[in-house]
Protein backbone atom coordinates (compact mmCIF):
# COMPACT_ATOMS: atom_id res chain seq x y z
CA UNK A 1 0.00 0.00 0.00
CA UNK A 2 2.00 3.19 -1.13
CA UNK A 3 0.57 7.03 -1.31
CA UNK A 4 1.80 8.04 -4.57
CA UNK A 5 0.36 11.68 -5.52
CA UNK A 6 3.33 12.80 -7.34
CA UNK A 7 2.97 13.53 -11.38
CA UNK A 8 4.15 11.08 -13.62
CA UNK A 9 7.92 11.67 -15.08
CA UNK A 10 8.70 13.84 -11.70
CA UNK A 11 11.10 12.47 -9.67
CA UNK A 12 10.55 13.17 -5.35
CA UNK A 13 12.04 15.86 -3.06
CA UNK A 14 14.11 13.24 -1.87
CA UNK A 15 14.75 9.67 -3.37
CA UNK A 16 16.83 7.00 -1.36
CA UNK A 17 17.79 3.23 -3.28
CA UNK A 18 19.87 0.55 -1.59
CA UNK A 19 21.18 2.90 1.48
CA UNK A 20 23.54 0.89 3.86
CA UNK A 21 25.21 1.79 6.65
CA UNK A 22 27.11 -0.72 8.97
CA UNK A 23 28.73 -0.01 12.46
CA UNK A 24 31.00 -3.12 12.94
CA UNK A 25 29.32 -6.06 12.53
CA UNK A 26 26.34 -4.17 13.33
CA UNK A 27 24.32 -3.21 9.83
CA UNK A 28 21.75 -0.52 11.35
CA UNK A 29 20.61 -0.10 7.54
CA UNK A 30 20.34 -2.51 5.06
CA UNK A 31 19.50 -1.70 1.41
CA UNK A 32 16.82 0.75 3.01
CA UNK A 33 14.34 2.37 -0.27
CA UNK A 34 12.29 5.46 0.25
CA UNK A 35 10.59 8.59 -1.12
CA UNK A 36 9.23 11.22 -0.08
CA UNK A 37 6.89 13.43 -2.12
CA UNK A 38 7.99 17.09 -2.32
CA UNK A 39 6.05 19.24 -0.15
CA UNK A 40 4.17 16.16 1.83
CA UNK A 41 5.13 15.48 5.15
CA UNK A 42 6.24 11.34 5.82
CA UNK A 43 7.14 10.26 9.08
CA UNK A 44 9.04 7.31 10.11
CA UNK A 45 8.30 5.09 12.44
CA UNK A 46 10.39 1.91 14.30
CA UNK A 47 11.44 0.97 17.29
CA UNK A 48 14.74 1.87 19.33
CA UNK A 49 17.50 1.14 17.27
CA UNK A 50 15.79 0.58 14.01
CA UNK A 51 17.61 2.90 12.46
CA UNK A 52 15.58 5.97 12.23
CA UNK A 53 18.43 8.49 13.48
CA UNK A 54 20.97 6.71 10.93
CA UNK A 55 18.80 7.36 8.32
CA UNK A 56 18.16 11.17 9.15
CA UNK A 57 22.05 11.67 9.86
CA UNK A 58 22.98 9.69 6.57
CA UNK A 59 20.56 12.22 4.69
CA UNK A 60 22.01 15.65 6.35
CA UNK A 61 25.81 14.09 5.64
CA UNK A 62 26.50 13.56 9.05
CA UNK A 63 27.09 10.10 8.73
CA UNK A 64 28.57 8.70 5.47
CA UNK A 65 26.36 5.40 4.30
CA UNK A 66 28.93 2.19 2.61
CA UNK A 67 26.77 2.51 -0.16
CA UNK A 68 23.25 3.49 -1.73
CA UNK A 69 21.75 6.83 -3.47
CA UNK A 70 20.33 9.74 -1.92
CA UNK A 71 18.86 12.60 -4.06
CA UNK A 72 17.69 15.87 -3.51
CA UNK A 73 15.93 17.63 -6.59
CA UNK A 74 17.14 14.45 -8.42
CA UNK A 75 20.68 15.02 -7.44
CA UNK A 76 23.08 12.24 -6.05
CA UNK A 77 24.40 13.95 -2.73
CA UNK A 78 27.12 11.47 -1.86
CA UNK A 79 28.22 12.00 -5.08
CA UNK A 80 28.93 15.75 -4.47
CA UNK A 81 31.54 17.87 -3.70
CA UNK A 82 31.68 19.31 -0.39
CA UNK A 83 30.82 23.04 -1.28
CA UNK A 84 27.72 21.85 -3.57
CA UNK A 85 26.82 19.72 -0.38
CA UNK A 86 26.74 22.87 1.97
CA UNK A 87 24.86 24.45 -0.87
CA UNK A 88 22.20 21.45 -0.70
CA UNK A 89 22.28 22.10 3.14
CA UNK A 90 21.46 25.53 3.02
CA UNK A 91 17.77 24.76 1.85
CA UNK A 92 17.54 22.46 4.99
CA UNK A 93 16.11 22.44 8.52
CA UNK A 94 16.72 20.51 11.40
CA UNK A 95 15.14 19.88 14.52
CA UNK A 96 17.18 18.05 16.94
CA UNK A 97 15.69 15.35 19.33
CA UNK A 98 17.14 17.64 22.59
CA UNK A 99 16.65 20.94 20.60
CA UNK A 100 20.51 21.04 20.12
CA UNK A 101 20.91 24.68 21.30
CA UNK A 102 24.45 26.69 21.45
CA UNK A 103 24.34 27.09 25.62
CA UNK A 104 27.29 29.55 24.72
CA UNK A 105 24.68 32.02 22.97
CA UNK A 106 21.59 33.61 23.68
CA UNK A 107 18.60 32.74 22.17
CA UNK A 108 17.93 35.34 19.58
CA UNK A 109 21.87 33.86 18.73
CA UNK A 110 20.68 30.49 18.68
CA UNK A 111 17.63 31.32 15.75
CA UNK A 112 19.36 33.41 13.29
CA UNK A 113 22.41 31.79 13.85
CA UNK A 114 22.64 30.21 10.55
CA UNK A 115 21.00 33.62 8.75
CA UNK A 116 24.25 35.30 10.31
CA UNK A 117 26.42 32.20 9.24
CA UNK A 118 25.83 32.52 5.53
CA UNK A 119 25.34 36.20 5.44
CA UNK A 120 21.92 36.46 4.75
CA UNK A 121 21.42 39.00 7.74
CA UNK A 122 23.33 41.49 9.20
CA UNK A 123 24.20 41.03 12.87
CA UNK A 124 22.71 44.14 13.99
CA UNK A 125 19.65 43.12 12.29
CA UNK A 126 19.59 39.50 13.67
CA UNK A 127 18.12 39.93 17.09
CA UNK A 128 14.99 41.86 15.64
CA UNK A 129 13.98 39.13 12.96
CA UNK A 130 14.62 36.34 15.55
CA UNK A 131 12.00 38.06 17.56
CA UNK A 132 9.78 37.84 14.78
CA UNK A 133 10.69 34.12 14.45
CA UNK A 134 10.01 33.44 17.76
CA UNK A 135 6.22 35.07 17.20
CA UNK A 136 5.94 32.02 14.42
CA UNK A 137 6.31 30.09 17.23
CA UNK A 138 4.27 31.00 20.14
CA UNK A 139 7.01 33.01 21.74
CA UNK A 140 7.55 36.41 23.35
CA UNK A 141 10.39 38.72 22.61
CA UNK A 142 11.38 38.55 26.29
CA UNK A 143 12.77 34.87 25.12
CA UNK A 144 14.99 36.26 23.07
CA UNK A 145 17.64 37.56 25.98
CA UNK A 146 17.73 34.15 27.42
CA UNK A 147 20.15 31.66 27.49
CA UNK A 148 19.24 27.99 26.34
CA UNK A 149 19.55 26.65 29.92
CA UNK A 150 16.96 29.28 30.95
CA UNK A 151 14.23 27.26 28.96
CA UNK A 152 11.76 24.56 29.89
CA UNK A 153 11.87 21.73 27.42
CA UNK A 154 9.01 22.57 25.61
CA UNK A 155 10.30 26.32 24.99
CA UNK A 156 13.66 25.00 24.08
CA UNK A 157 12.08 22.70 21.50
CA UNK A 158 10.30 26.06 20.16
CA UNK A 159 13.71 27.76 19.62
CA UNK A 160 15.00 25.00 18.13
CA UNK A 161 11.94 25.03 16.13
CA UNK A 162 12.51 28.38 15.12
CA UNK A 163 16.08 27.89 14.27
CA UNK A 164 15.15 25.00 12.30
CA UNK A 165 12.39 27.31 9.95
CA UNK A 166 14.75 30.75 10.30
CA UNK A 167 16.29 30.18 6.71
CA UNK A 168 12.98 29.12 5.53
CA UNK A 169 13.95 25.74 4.26
CA UNK A 170 12.65 23.26 1.63
CA UNK A 171 13.22 20.59 3.58
CA UNK A 172 12.60 20.01 7.06
CA UNK A 173 13.62 17.15 9.39
CA UNK A 174 12.50 16.35 12.50
CA UNK A 175 14.31 14.02 14.81
CA UNK A 176 11.41 12.84 18.03
CA UNK A 177 9.95 16.29 18.20
CA UNK A 178 7.81 15.27 21.29
CA UNK A 179 10.43 13.07 22.92
CA UNK A 180 10.82 14.42 26.99
CA UNK A 181 7.25 16.51 26.29
CA UNK A 182 4.06 15.94 28.30
CA UNK A 183 1.42 15.20 26.24
CA UNK A 184 0.01 18.64 26.10
CA UNK A 185 3.31 20.10 25.21
CA UNK A 186 3.92 17.85 22.31
CA UNK A 187 1.00 18.18 20.74
CA UNK A 188 1.53 21.95 20.83
CA UNK A 189 5.05 21.20 19.21
CA UNK A 190 3.19 18.96 16.59
CA UNK A 191 0.90 21.64 15.70
CA UNK A 192 3.24 24.20 15.32
CA UNK A 193 5.25 21.89 13.17
CA UNK A 194 2.11 21.15 11.05
CA UNK A 195 1.89 24.92 10.94
CA UNK A 196 5.05 26.13 10.11
CA UNK A 197 5.86 23.62 6.92
CA UNK A 198 2.52 24.18 5.79
CA UNK A 199 3.66 27.91 5.82
CA UNK A 200 6.94 27.02 4.24
CA UNK A 201 5.50 24.92 1.62
CA UNK A 202 8.43 22.31 2.71
CA UNK A 203 8.73 18.75 2.34
CA UNK A 204 9.06 16.98 5.75
CA UNK A 205 10.25 14.30 7.06
CA UNK A 206 10.15 13.31 10.38
CA UNK A 207 11.69 10.09 12.78
CA UNK A 208 9.59 9.27 15.84
CA UNK A 209 8.26 6.52 17.90
CA UNK A 210 5.40 8.65 19.14
CA UNK A 211 2.06 7.28 17.57
CA UNK A 212 0.19 10.00 18.26
CA UNK A 213 2.32 12.63 17.10
CA UNK A 214 2.91 10.80 14.26
CA UNK A 215 -0.49 10.44 12.98
CA UNK A 216 -0.63 14.62 13.72
CA UNK A 217 1.98 15.58 11.79
CA UNK A 218 2.43 12.92 8.93
CA UNK A 219 0.78 12.97 5.42
CA UNK A 220 2.70 9.38 4.87
CA UNK A 221 3.48 7.07 7.25
CA UNK A 222 6.89 4.59 6.48
CA UNK A 223 7.56 1.62 9.43
CA UNK A 224 11.71 0.94 9.19
CA UNK A 225 12.68 -2.40 11.02
CA UNK A 226 16.39 -4.17 10.82
CA UNK A 227 17.27 -1.38 8.77
CA UNK A 228 14.77 -1.60 6.18
CA UNK A 229 10.64 0.20 5.09
CA UNK A 230 8.53 -2.97 5.84
CA UNK A 231 5.91 -0.50 5.22
CA UNK A 232 4.54 2.99 3.78
CA UNK A 233 1.07 4.30 3.13
CA UNK A 234 -1.37 7.43 4.69
CA UNK A 235 -1.18 8.39 7.98
CA UNK A 236 -4.71 7.73 8.42
CA UNK A 237 -4.84 4.18 7.43
CA UNK A 238 -2.20 3.11 10.12
CA UNK A 239 -4.61 1.86 12.52
CA UNK A 240 -5.74 -0.75 10.12
CA UNK A 241 -2.29 -1.04 7.78
CA UNK A 242 -2.88 -5.00 7.90
CA UNK A 243 0.84 -5.18 8.28
CA UNK A 244 1.36 -7.38 11.04
CA UNK A 245 5.21 -5.38 11.89
CA UNK A 246 2.87 -1.67 11.92
CA UNK A 247 0.13 -3.60 13.64
CA UNK A 248 2.39 -4.68 15.81
CA UNK A 249 4.00 -1.63 16.98
CA UNK A 250 0.49 0.73 16.68
CA UNK A 251 -0.62 -1.95 19.70
CA UNK A 252 2.93 -1.81 21.47
CA UNK A 253 2.50 -5.46 22.15
CA UNK A 254 4.89 -7.49 22.62
CA UNK A 255 3.59 -10.55 20.38
CA UNK A 256 4.43 -10.25 16.87
CA UNK A 257 7.01 -10.27 14.15
CA UNK A 258 8.88 -7.78 15.85
CA UNK A 259 11.63 -9.19 18.82
CA UNK A 260 13.01 -6.87 20.66
CA UNK A 261 16.89 -7.84 21.76
CA UNK A 262 16.31 -8.01 25.51
CA UNK A 263 18.37 -9.92 27.71
CA UNK A 264 16.33 -11.66 30.66
CA UNK B 1 53.86 -20.90 25.60
CA UNK B 2 49.82 -19.83 25.22
CA UNK B 3 50.13 -17.12 28.22
CA UNK B 4 53.51 -15.93 26.38
CA UNK B 5 51.57 -15.33 23.15
CA UNK B 6 49.22 -13.79 24.73
CA UNK B 7 50.81 -11.58 26.67
CA UNK B 8 52.71 -10.27 23.52
CA UNK B 9 49.23 -10.32 21.39
CA UNK B 10 48.02 -7.85 24.66
CA UNK B 11 51.38 -5.67 24.21
CA UNK B 12 50.95 -5.28 20.22
CA UNK B 13 47.29 -4.54 20.40
CA UNK B 14 48.13 -1.63 22.79
CA UNK B 15 50.64 -0.70 20.37
CA UNK B 16 48.57 -0.77 17.54
CA UNK B 17 46.01 1.43 19.52
CA UNK B 18 48.40 3.76 20.81
CA UNK B 19 50.28 4.09 17.16
CA UNK B 20 46.20 4.36 15.75
CA UNK B 21 45.29 7.37 18.41
CA UNK B 22 48.68 9.32 17.41
CA UNK B 23 47.69 8.97 13.82
CA UNK B 24 44.27 9.88 14.66
CA UNK B 25 45.72 13.67 16.52
CA UNK B 26 48.00 13.60 13.60
CA UNK B 27 45.16 13.80 10.81
CA UNK B 28 43.22 16.48 13.24
CA UNK B 29 46.43 18.44 13.87
CA UNK B 30 45.94 18.65 9.92
CA UNK B 31 42.51 19.07 9.43
CA UNK B 32 42.72 22.15 11.49
CA UNK B 33 46.10 23.81 10.02
CA UNK B 34 44.19 23.34 6.52
CA UNK B 35 41.03 24.85 8.48
CA UNK B 36 43.60 27.73 9.40
CA UNK B 37 44.32 29.28 5.85
CA UNK B 38 40.86 28.98 4.59
CA UNK B 39 37.67 31.34 5.00
CA UNK B 40 35.68 32.21 6.77
CA UNK B 41 37.54 33.30 9.72
CA UNK B 42 35.72 34.38 13.21
CA UNK B 43 37.83 36.92 14.43
CA UNK B 44 34.75 37.55 17.28
CA UNK B 45 35.35 33.70 18.53
CA UNK B 46 39.32 34.55 18.49
CA UNK B 47 39.12 37.47 20.48
CA UNK B 48 36.97 35.68 22.70
CA UNK B 49 39.40 32.99 23.34
CA UNK B 50 42.51 34.77 23.38
CA UNK B 51 40.79 36.91 26.48
CA UNK B 52 39.58 33.14 27.83
CA UNK B 53 42.82 31.34 27.70
CA UNK B 54 45.18 34.38 27.87
CA UNK B 55 43.42 37.05 30.43
CA UNK B 56 41.72 34.65 32.51
CA UNK B 57 45.04 32.80 32.85
CA UNK B 58 46.84 35.57 34.10
CA UNK B 59 46.50 35.03 37.74
CA UNK B 60 47.64 31.78 37.90
CA UNK B 61 50.37 32.15 35.61
CA UNK B 62 51.64 35.27 38.00
CA UNK B 63 51.58 33.11 40.99
CA UNK B 64 53.03 30.41 39.87
CA UNK B 65 56.18 32.18 38.15
CA UNK B 66 56.61 34.46 40.91
CA UNK B 67 56.55 31.95 43.95
CA UNK B 68 59.02 29.36 41.73
CA UNK B 69 61.43 32.21 41.22
CA UNK B 70 61.31 32.73 44.87
CA UNK B 71 62.21 29.42 45.29
CA UNK B 72 64.42 28.88 42.89
CA UNK B 73 66.44 32.25 44.19
CA UNK B 74 66.74 30.49 47.89
CA UNK B 75 67.45 27.08 46.82
CA UNK B 76 70.17 28.00 44.47
CA UNK B 77 71.70 30.25 47.29
CA UNK B 78 71.52 27.14 49.93
CA UNK B 79 72.93 24.56 47.53
CA UNK B 80 75.85 26.99 46.01
CA UNK B 81 77.16 28.42 49.33
CA UNK B 82 78.45 25.16 49.94
CA UNK B 83 81.11 25.77 47.17
CA UNK B 84 80.92 29.34 47.55
CA UNK B 85 79.04 30.03 44.42
CA UNK B 86 76.46 32.23 45.71
CA UNK B 87 77.11 35.05 43.30
CA UNK B 88 75.41 32.93 40.27
CA UNK B 89 72.19 32.70 41.99
CA UNK B 90 70.87 35.91 39.77
CA UNK B 91 72.34 34.19 36.87
CA UNK B 92 70.46 30.70 37.63
CA UNK B 93 66.97 32.03 38.04
CA UNK B 94 67.27 34.07 35.10
CA UNK B 95 68.51 31.07 32.90
CA UNK B 96 66.05 28.80 34.47
CA UNK B 97 63.16 30.98 34.43
CA UNK B 98 63.30 32.01 30.42
CA UNK B 99 64.61 28.74 29.62
CA UNK B 100 62.87 26.34 31.32
CA UNK B 101 60.29 27.39 34.44
CA UNK B 102 58.34 30.31 32.82
CA UNK B 103 57.69 28.13 29.30
CA UNK B 104 56.75 24.89 31.40
CA UNK B 105 54.72 25.56 34.20
CA UNK B 106 52.65 28.11 32.29
CA UNK B 107 52.27 25.42 29.78
CA UNK B 108 51.61 22.89 32.64
CA UNK B 109 49.09 25.53 34.55
CA UNK B 110 46.98 26.32 30.89
CA UNK B 111 46.52 22.71 30.13
CA UNK B 112 45.13 22.34 33.32
CA UNK B 113 43.02 25.35 33.25
CA UNK B 114 42.36 25.77 29.36
CA UNK B 115 42.94 21.87 27.97
CA UNK B 116 40.64 20.72 30.54
CA UNK B 117 37.74 23.43 29.67
CA UNK B 118 37.91 23.29 25.95
CA UNK B 119 37.61 19.38 25.76
CA UNK B 120 34.53 19.93 28.68
CA UNK B 121 32.95 22.88 26.75
CA UNK B 122 33.27 20.84 22.96
CA UNK B 123 32.82 17.12 24.68
CA UNK B 124 29.03 18.52 26.04
CA UNK B 125 28.37 20.08 22.50
CA UNK B 126 29.16 16.48 20.96
CA UNK B 127 26.91 14.20 23.20
CA UNK B 128 24.33 17.02 23.24
CA UNK B 129 24.15 17.11 19.05
CA UNK B 130 25.14 20.62 19.27
CA UNK B 131 28.13 19.90 16.47
CA UNK B 132 26.35 18.41 14.71
CA UNK B 133 23.66 21.24 14.69
CA UNK B 134 26.66 23.93 13.00
CA UNK B 135 26.71 21.28 10.66
CA UNK B 136 23.38 21.29 9.83
CA UNK B 137 23.48 25.34 9.54
CA UNK B 138 26.32 25.20 7.18
CA UNK B 139 28.66 26.33 9.92
CA UNK B 140 32.33 24.15 9.77
CA UNK B 141 32.77 22.59 13.32
CA UNK B 142 36.28 22.79 12.52
CA UNK B 143 36.69 26.70 11.48
CA UNK B 144 34.01 27.68 14.52
CA UNK B 145 35.59 25.46 16.99
CA UNK B 146 38.96 24.37 16.80
CA UNK B 147 40.82 27.12 14.86
CA UNK B 148 40.11 30.00 16.91
CA UNK B 149 41.08 27.95 20.39
CA UNK B 150 44.08 26.58 18.67
CA UNK B 151 45.23 30.07 17.13
CA UNK B 152 44.67 31.78 20.24
CA UNK B 153 46.49 29.36 22.48
CA UNK B 154 49.39 29.06 20.50
CA UNK B 155 49.62 33.24 20.11
CA UNK B 156 48.46 34.00 23.66
CA UNK B 157 50.63 31.70 25.90
CA UNK B 158 54.01 33.52 24.28
CA UNK B 159 52.06 36.47 25.82
CA UNK B 160 51.76 34.44 29.35
CA UNK B 161 54.95 33.37 29.51
CA UNK B 162 56.97 36.87 28.80
CA UNK B 163 54.93 37.99 32.11
CA UNK B 164 56.02 34.68 34.00
CA UNK B 165 59.88 35.57 32.88
CA UNK B 166 59.12 39.45 34.55
CA UNK B 167 57.47 37.86 37.58
CA UNK B 168 59.65 34.77 37.74
CA UNK B 169 62.79 37.17 37.93
CA UNK B 170 61.12 39.59 40.08
CA UNK B 171 60.35 36.69 42.45
CA UNK B 172 63.88 36.04 42.57
CA UNK B 173 65.48 39.88 43.00
CA UNK B 174 62.85 40.06 45.83
CA UNK B 175 63.77 36.91 47.93
CA UNK B 176 67.67 37.82 46.58
CA UNK B 177 67.89 41.82 48.30
CA UNK B 178 64.90 41.04 51.16
CA UNK B 179 65.99 38.01 52.42
CA UNK B 180 69.07 37.18 51.08
CA UNK B 181 70.84 40.74 51.39
CA UNK B 182 72.19 41.53 47.86
CA UNK B 183 72.89 44.94 46.66
CA UNK B 184 69.97 45.40 44.03
CA UNK B 185 71.88 46.92 41.66
CA UNK B 186 74.49 43.80 41.71
CA UNK B 187 71.83 41.25 41.46
CA UNK B 188 69.67 43.12 38.48
CA UNK B 189 73.55 43.26 37.08
CA UNK B 190 74.07 39.85 37.04
CA UNK B 191 70.56 38.85 36.02
CA UNK B 192 71.60 41.14 32.47
CA UNK B 193 75.06 39.94 32.57
CA UNK B 194 74.86 36.02 31.41
CA UNK B 195 71.20 36.46 29.35
CA UNK B 196 70.98 35.83 25.80
CA UNK B 197 68.39 36.43 23.47
CA UNK B 198 68.30 32.76 22.41
CA UNK B 199 67.39 31.73 26.33
CA UNK B 200 64.51 34.40 26.04
CA UNK B 201 63.45 33.12 22.71
CA UNK B 202 63.68 29.26 23.11
CA UNK B 203 61.20 29.93 26.04
CA UNK B 204 58.92 31.81 23.79
CA UNK B 205 59.16 29.34 21.05
CA UNK B 206 58.40 26.76 23.56
CA UNK B 207 55.32 28.53 24.78
CA UNK B 208 53.74 28.27 21.16
CA UNK B 209 54.60 24.84 20.45
CA UNK B 210 52.87 24.36 24.32
CA UNK B 211 50.12 26.31 23.54
CA UNK B 212 49.29 24.51 20.24
CA UNK B 213 49.30 21.15 22.37
CA UNK B 214 47.34 21.84 24.86
CA UNK B 215 44.06 23.55 22.13
CA UNK B 216 44.71 20.79 20.07
CA UNK B 217 44.34 18.04 22.54
CA UNK B 218 41.31 19.98 24.24
CA UNK B 219 39.89 20.12 21.11
CA UNK B 220 40.64 16.80 19.98
CA UNK B 221 39.39 14.78 23.19
CA UNK B 222 36.64 16.84 23.18
CA UNK B 223 35.79 16.54 19.81
CA UNK B 224 35.71 12.52 19.42
CA UNK B 225 34.14 12.11 23.17
CA UNK B 226 31.56 9.99 23.73
CA UNK B 227 28.64 8.48 26.09
CA UNK B 228 27.19 11.30 27.19
CA UNK B 229 28.71 12.60 30.77
CA UNK B 230 31.06 10.16 31.91
CA UNK B 231 32.28 10.32 28.21
CA UNK B 232 32.66 14.05 28.60
CA UNK B 233 34.45 13.58 32.03
CA UNK B 234 36.86 10.58 30.33
CA UNK B 235 37.91 13.34 27.28
CA UNK B 236 38.64 16.05 30.07
CA UNK B 237 40.87 13.77 32.10
CA UNK B 238 43.14 13.16 28.77
CA UNK B 239 43.37 16.25 27.31
CA UNK B 240 44.97 17.49 30.37
CA UNK B 241 46.93 14.54 31.12
CA UNK B 242 47.86 14.12 27.09
CA UNK B 243 48.55 17.72 26.90
CA UNK B 244 50.98 17.56 29.92
CA UNK B 245 52.97 14.76 28.69
CA UNK B 246 53.41 15.89 25.23
CA UNK B 247 54.38 19.42 26.86
CA UNK B 248 57.19 17.59 28.90
CA UNK B 249 58.41 15.80 25.78
CA UNK B 250 58.02 18.45 23.63
CA UNK B 251 60.39 20.56 26.10
CA UNK B 252 62.92 18.16 25.71
CA UNK B 253 62.94 18.37 22.00
CA UNK B 254 63.12 21.88 21.92
CA UNK B 255 66.03 22.39 23.83
CA UNK B 256 67.74 19.58 21.93
CA UNK B 257 67.17 21.66 19.01
CA UNK B 258 68.47 25.01 20.45
CA UNK B 259 70.73 24.34 23.00
CA UNK B 260 72.68 20.86 21.74
CA UNK B 261 76.04 20.93 20.38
Amino acid sequence: MKEDARPPGSSPKIRIRGLRKAFGEKVVLDGLDLDVEAGRSLVVIGGSGSGKSVLIKCILGLITPDSGVIEIDGRDVLAMRPREREAVGEHIGMLFQGAALFDSLPVWENVCFGLIAKRRIARRDARGRAIEILAQVGLGPEVADLWPAELSGGMQKRVGLARAIAAQPDIVFFDEPTTGLDPIMGAIIDDLIVAQVKRLGATALSITHDMASAQRIADTVAMIHKGGIVWTGPAASIRDSGNPYVDQFVRGSTEGPIRMEVRR
Amino acid sequence: MGAVLSFLGGVGAGLFGILAAAGQVVLFAASALFHCVRPPFYPRLLARQMIEIGYFSLPVVALTAIFSGMVLALQSYTGFARFSAEGAVATVVVLSITRELGPVLAGLMVAGRIGAAIAAEIGTMRVTDQIDALTTLSTNPMKYLVVPRLVAATVVLPLLVIVADILGVMGGFIVGVVKLEFNAAAYMARTWEYLRAEDVISGLVKAAVFGFIIALMGCFQGYHSRGGAQGVGAATTNAVVSASILILVFNYVITELFFAR
